[in-house]
C-alpha cells in the first residue's frame, strides 16, 4: 500500500486531496504510479501529463524515476508558489 | 532562531532584535519580508490564500538552512511563513539571516528565499475581481535559483 496526496491545484482539479493504492509489482517507480493514475483518462491525464508537474517521495522532492516501495508516501503537486 | 509555519501576523523587530540578541558575535543581520500586493498580472487582487504539504514544508525549509549554513558562517537563521488567508499588504514571509559580517548575511539571505521559492511546498491561491485562480510559478525564479548551483 501506497499514500498518495494531491495538492493546490491538482487537489481542486482531480477533486481527491489523497488515495491509498495497491503496490503491485508493476509498479517499481513513481512514473509507473504516475502512468497508472493517468490511465484513467479525463482530468487525471490532464493534471498529471503536464510538463512542470512536481512530485515529492516521503516528503522530499524527487524525480519521476524514483524507486516506490511498500508505505511510501507520494505527492503530486504544481510547480511551488510561496514566499 | 528556527522554521515556523503560522497564520498569526509576526513582528519584523520583534524577530529582528532576536537574531542578535544576547550573541556579540553578530555584526550583520539583513533581513526579507515578502507582502501581498494588490496587482497581480493585470488583476486586482482581493486577497490570497496560501496552502502547504504540512510535515515536507519544514522539512524542505530545514533542508535549505542547512544548506546555507554549509556554504556561509552564519550565527541565525529565522523563518516565518504563513499560510491560510492574508489581506492585501499583510506580510506573508520573514527570512532574517545574522553573520559577522554584511555579505555572508546578504548572500545566505537571497538563497534561501531563491530555494524557498522553488523548492519548498507552498501554493498562492488569489481572489481576483474575476474570480479565484492559483498562482502560476515564474521562470524568473526558476532562474533565479539556479545561480546558486
Amino acid at each position: 500500500m501506497i499514500l498518495i496526496n494531491y495538492f493546490a491545484r491538482y487537489r481542486e482539479q482531480l477533486n481527491l486531496g489523497g488515495e491509498k493504492l495497491a503496490l503491485t509489482p508493476s509498479l517499481k517507480s513513481i512514473e509507473d504510479v504516475r502512468q497508472l493514475l493517468m490511465a484513467r483518462g479525463g482530468v487525471w491525464q490532464d493534471v498529471l501529463g503536464e510538463s512542470n508537474l512536481m512530485c515529492a517521495l516521503n516528503q522530499e522532492l524527487c524525480r519521476l524515476d524514483r524507486p516506490v516501495e511498500n508505505f511510501d508516501e507520494i505527492a503530486f503537486f504544481p510547480p511551488v508558489t510561496g514566499g | 532562531m528556527g522554521i515556523r509555519i503560522q497564520r498569526e501576523v509576526f513582528d519584523i523587530g520583534q524577530l529582528t532584535r532576536s537574531l542578535h540578541a544576547n550573541n556579540p558575535q553578530v555584526g550583520a543581520v539583513v533581513n526579507f519580508v515578502g507582502y501581498v500586493r494588490d496587482i497581480n498580472n493585470a488583476r486586482k487582487v482581493d486577497s490570497l490564500f496560501l496552502e502547504h504539504y504540512p510535515g515536507m514544508t519544514e522539512k524542505s525549509l530545514q533542508t535549505i538552512v542547512d544548506k546555507a549554513n554549509d556554504l556561509w558562517p552564519l550565527q541565525a537563521v529565522d523563518i516565518v511563513h504563513r499560510i491560510g488567508r492574508l489581506a492585501i499588504a499583510d506580510p506573508i514571509v520573514f527570512v532574517g539571516v545574522a553573520s559577522q559580517h554584511r555579505q555572508a548575511a546578504f548572500d545566505a539571505c537571497a538563497f534561501i528565499m531563491d530555494f524557498l521559492k522553488t523548492h519548498a511546498p507552498f501554493w498562492k491561491r488569489e481572489d481576483t475581481n474575476a474570480g479565484p485562480r492559483w498562482v502560476d510559478a515564474r521562470d524568473s525564479d526558476r532562474v533565479a535559483a539556479s545561480r546558486w548551483v
